[in-house]
C-alpha cells in the first residue's frame, strides 16, 4: 500500500504550479474577474497546449488519458492559483460525455474538449436548487427543451451545454434558437454563473450509458474537493507568512498562541481535505466499493473546511484581510461559492446517511 | 499511489487474522475478573501466547526476538488485533515504547537482558516521564539521579506521575536530573529502574472514570546501578523524545479500526432503537450527526494512511503526526456525544444497571474520551507542535 503522490504525478503537479503561477497570477485573476466572464482566450490557449483539458479523456480523443488522480492534482493547483475561467466546466462537461455519450458522440465531441477547441458547461440546478438527480423536472421528451436552470458556471463561454433532465442527459451546441443566457451575480466574480433559458430547443440527447451520469457528477465533485484542498493551502500560506511578519506588542503574531492554534487548524483541515481529495480520487478511479461514500466525504468535509479556513485567514489578516486590496477575500468568495455547488456539507451528510445508516450491514474498511 | 494491500501485505494479514480468530479466547471481554491483579495475569497469559506464535513486537529485528515488519505490516497488526477485538498485550509499553528506545539508545548488555524478557511478558514495564511540575513542558523533570560516593550507583530521590501499569511493573524507564546546573534540555538521563527497589513507592489515581489507570510513583533514596543508564549521562532528553516518536506511530491505525467498529454498533443501536414511534436512524437531525461522524472516522483512516506512507519513504515519524493525535482524540469526544444523544437518558446507565445499553459501554466510553484530548500530549501541546515545529511560526513558550 502506498498513499502517496508519484514521482510523475508530482512532476505534474509542479509543473501546473509553475505554470499558473507564471501564465495568470494574482493581478491576472484580478484583471480576469473584472471582464464579463472572467476567460481569456490566450491563457484558455495555453492551458490546452499542456494538455489540461483532456487529463482524463482518451489519448485517441486526444486526452491525455491520465486518471482521476491526475485530475485532482491539477484541480489543486487551479485551486491554489485561483484560477478564472471555464477549466473546471470544461472538465466536467466532458466527463459526462464520456461517461454518458454514444461512441459517436464520444468520437464527435470529445476531441474539440481535449484540444480546448471546445468549452464546456454543466447544466444542472433548477429552481428548487436540487443536486439530486432524482428531483430534476426539466425534460426533453417532447423532443424540445423548455425551461429555466439556474446557477450554471461558465454558460457564456461554454460551446457545449450538457443539461442533465428528468429523462436523461442533453446536449447543447452555443448559438442554438432558443437558448437564452443571463449572468447572475454570483459571490464569486472569478468564476462566473448565469442562468441558461430553453425555449422550444431542439436538444441532442446523449445515448450511451445514461448510468454513467452519477459517475461523471463524482468525477467533478472530486475535482472540485480538490480544487478546495489547494484554495486551503494558499489561505494557509498567505496567512502563515502574514503572522510571521506582521508585528504587535514586539513581537510577531505568529508566536501567539491564541494566532498560531488557528493556523494549526487551518492546517490540520487542510491535510484533512487533501487526504480526502485524494482518497476519493483514487476510489473513484479504481472504482472501489467505497467509491461513492468516499466522494460525498470528501465534498462534506471541504465545503466547512474550505469556509473555516477562510474565515480563520481573514481573522489572523485582522482589518488588512477585511480588505478589497488584499487576496483573502477573493479565495473566501470562491470556497463560499464552491461550498453549495456539486452539494453542501449539509446534502452530503444525507447523502452518506443513505449510503451507510440505511444499509443493513456496515462493515469496517480496512 | 496505490491503496491496495500488497501481496505480501495481504499474506501478511490473512496469516495474522487466521492466527488470531483460532487464538483470541471467546468470550474473553466479558469476563468479570475479581481483581486488577487477575485481570493482569490473564493479559500476561495472552502475551505470551503471542510470543510464543511470534507475533509480540513484530516491528522490533529478527535478532531480538520481532519480524522485522514494515511499518505497513504494523499498521496491520494494528487494525487486526482491533478488528479481532482482541486483548490488549499486557506490557504494551515494553513492547511498543520501551524496547525500541533500548533497541535504538541500549548497549550489547542491556538488550540481551531485557528484551526477550519484554517480549515474553516475562518482566513487564511502565515508564516514568511526567511530574507535578512536568506535564507538557517534560524538559521541566526535577526528579533527580546523584552519584554515590564510590561512583557506582545513582541515588533517586523525587516523585512520578501520570504513569501507567506501575503497580504491576517490574520495571520503570525513568527520565532524571542529574545536572541540575545544565540547561534544561540538558542534564536529563534515562535510567532503569527495578521496581522492587527499596524506596520505590506506588501510589494508585483514581480517576473520573473510577478506574485506576494511572499512579503516582515516589522515590526515596533509591539505588540503581550506573550500568542501568540508558545512552549518555545527560544526553537523556534525546533518548525521551525518541521513545514519544514511537508513541506517535502505528498505533493509532488500531484506534482508528476501533472506532470503525464502535461506529458500526452505534448505527446498529439508531436502527434498532425508536424515538417518537420510528427508529432513531430515520431522524433527520441524528442522521446528520451520525453521517459527520462516519465520515471523520474515514478521513482519520486516509490521513493517517497518507501519514505512514510519508514514514515509510522518509524513516521517520514527522511533526505533522501531531494532527492524527488531535484528529483522533476530538474526534472520540465527538462521536461519544453523539452517542449520548441518540441514547438519550439511556446513555447515562453505568454497567451493571438492568436497562444500560451495552453494559455501561457508552457512559463509560463518554467520560474516558475526556482523557483523550489530555493523554500523551494535549490538544494545546500538540497545536503548539504544529504552529511552531510545521508551519515554523515562533515558539510561543
Amino acid at each position: 500500500m502506498e498513499f502517496g503522490v508519484s514521482e510523475s504525478q508530482q512532476i505534474l503537479k509542479d509543473t501546473a504550479r509553475k505554470f499558473f503561477a507564471g501564465e495568470c497570477p494574482m493581478p491576472e485573476v484580478r484583471r480576469l474577474m473584472e471582464t464579463d466572464t472572467a476567460y481569456d482566450p490566450a491563457l484558455w490557449q495555453k492551458m490546452t497546449d499542456q494538455g489540461f483539458t483532456g487529463i482524463i479523456f482518451p489519448e485517441e480523443f486526444g486526452g491525455m488519458g491520465l486518471g482521476v488522480v491526475e485530475l485532482a492534482l491539477l484541480m489543486e493547483e487551479a485551486g491554489y492559483a485561483l484560477l478564472p475561467g471555464p477549466l473546471f466546466s470544461t472538465l466536467a462537461a466532458g466527463a459526462i460525455i464520456d461517461a454518458c455519450g454514444s461512441e459517436q458522440q464520444r468520437e464527435k465531441y470529445l476531441p474539440g474538449i481535449c484540444s480546448g477547441q471546445a468549452r464546456g458547461a454543466v447544466v444542472f440546478l433548477e429552481a428548487g436548487a436540487s443536486w439530486n438527480v432524482s428531483d430534476l423536472k426539466l425534460s426533453g421528451s417532447s423532443g424540445k427543451l423548455n425551461g429555466t436552470k439556474i446557477f450554471v458556471c461558465d454558460a457564456a463561454t461554454a460551446d457545449l451545454l450538457l443539461v442533465p433532465c428528468e429523462d436523461g442527459v442533453y446536449l447543447v451546441s452555443s448559438g442554438t434558437p432558443g437558448l437564452k443566457i443571463t449572468p447572475m451575480k454570483g459571490i464569486d466574480p472569478s468564476r462566473k454563473i448565469y442562468s441558461v433559458t430553453f425555449t422550444q430547443l431542439p436538444a441532442e440527447r446523449l445515448c450511451g450509458n445514461l448510468g454513467g451520469l452519477s459517475r461523471a457528477m463524482e468525477v467533478a465533485t472530486v475535482a472540485l474537493t480538490a480544487e478546495l484542498a489547494g484554495n486551503m493551502q494558499r489561505v494557509l500560506e498567505l496567512t502563515v507568512g502574514y503572522a510571521k511578519t506582521r508585528k504587535q506588542f514586539g513581537k510577531p503574531i505568529g508566536s501567539f498562541q491564541a494566532v498560531q492554534h488557528m493556523c494549526a487548524d487551518m492546517y490540520l483541515e487542510t491535510e484533512s481535505v487533501r487526504s480526502s481529495a485524494y482518497y476519493s480520487a483514487w476510489a473513484l478511479q479504481e472504482s472501489a466499493s467505497d467509491a461513492s461514500v468516499a466522494v460525498s466525504i470528501a465534498k462534506m468535509y471541504a465545503s466547512d473546511a474550505a469556509r473555516n479556513t477562510g474565515n480563520r485567514g481573514i481573522q489572523v489578516h485582522g482589518g488588512m484581510g477585511f480588505t478589497w486590496e488584499h487576496d483573502a477575500h477573493l479565495y473566501y468568495r470562491r470556497a463560499k461559492a464552491s461550498e453549495t455547488m456539486l452539494g453542501d456539507a449539509t446534502f452530503h451528510r444525507e447523502r452518506i446517511a443513505q449510503l451507510v445508516v440505511d444499509s443493513k450491514t456496515v462493515s469496517a474498511n480496512v | 499511489m496505490d491503496l491496495n494491500l500488497s501481496a505480501t501485505e495481504l499474506t501478511f494479514r490473512d496469516e495474522f487474522r487466521s492466527w488470531l480468530a483460532a487464538n483470541v479466547p471467546k468470550g474473553w471481554d466479558a469476563r468479570r475478573d475479581q481483581s486488577m491483579e487477575q485481570r493482569f495475569g490473564f493479559l500476561k497469559s495472552w502475551q505470551r501466547r503471542m510470543y510464543e506464535a511470534g507475533w509480540a513486537g513484530i516491528s522490533w529485528p529478527r535478532e531480538y526476538g520481532g519480524r522485522g515488519a514494515s511499518l505497513m505490516e504494523q499498521v496491520i497488526f494494528w487494525q487486526e488485533l482491533a478488528l479481532a477485538g482482541a486483548p490488549p498485550l499486557a506490557n504494551v509499553l515494553g513492547v511498543g515504547l520501551v524496547g525500541p528506545t533500548l533497541i535504538a539508545f541500549g548497549t550489547e548488555e542491556q538488550k540481551k537482558r531485557y528484551l526477550a524478557k519484554i517480549l515474553s511478558a516475562e518482566e513487564i514495564w511502565c515508564q516514568g516521564f511526567s511530574e507535578p511540575d512536568a506535564g507538557s513542558d517534560l524538559a521541566n523533570v526535577r526528579c533527580e539521579a546523584r552519584l554515590n560516593p564510590a561512583g557506582d550507583h545513582y541515588i533517586v530521590n523525587g516523585q512520578k506521575v501520570w504513569n501507567s501499569y506501575g503497580w504491576a511493573a517490574d520495571w520503570c524507564q525513568l527520565v532524571v536530573r542529574t545536572d541540575p546546573a545544565a540547561s534544561k534540555h540538558r542534564g536529563i538521563t534515562v535510567l532503569l529502574v527495578e521496581m522492587k527497589s527499596p524506596g520505590v513507592d506506588v501510589r494508585p489515581l483514581r480517576q473520573m472514570t473510577g478506574e485506576t489507570e494511572f499512579n503516582e510513583i515516589f522515590f526515596h533514596d533509591v539505588q540503581v546501578p550506573v550500568g542501568n543508564v540508558v545512552g549518555k549521562v545527560n544526553e537523556g532528553w534525546d533518548v525521551a523524545i525518541g521513545t514519544l516518536m514511537h508513541e506517535r506511530g502505528t498505533l493509532g491505525a488500531g484506534i482508528q479500526v476501533t472506532y470503525r467498529r464502535n461506529m458500526e454498533r452505534l448505527i446498529e443501536l439508531a436502527q434498532q432503537r425508536e424515538r417518537n414511534g420510528r427508529p432513531v436512524s430515520e431522524d433527520p437531525v441524528i442522521r446528520q450527526k451520525l453521517a459527520q461522524c462516519y465520515a471523520e472516522i474515514e478521513i482519520m483512516r486516509w490521513n493517517q494512511m497518507r501519514a505512514f506512507s510519508r514514514i515509510s519513504a522518509t524513516g521517520v515519524p514527522g511533526p505533522e503526526g501531531s494532527i492524527q493525535k488531535i484528529f483522533w482524540s476530538e474526534l472520540n469526544q465527538r462521536f461519544q456525544q453523539v452517542a449520548q444523544e441518540l441514547l438519550g437518558p439511556y446513555a447515562q446507565l453505568e454497567a451493571g444497571d438492568p436497562l444500560a445499553v451495552d453494559d455501561g459501554a457508552w457512559s463509560y466510553g463518554y467520560l474516558r474520551a475526556r482523557g483523550n484530548t489530555i493523554e500523551a500530549g494535549t490538544s494545546e501541546i500538540q497545536r503548539n507542535i504544529i504552529g511552531h515545529f510545521v508551519l515554523g511560526l515562533p515558539k510561543s513558550y
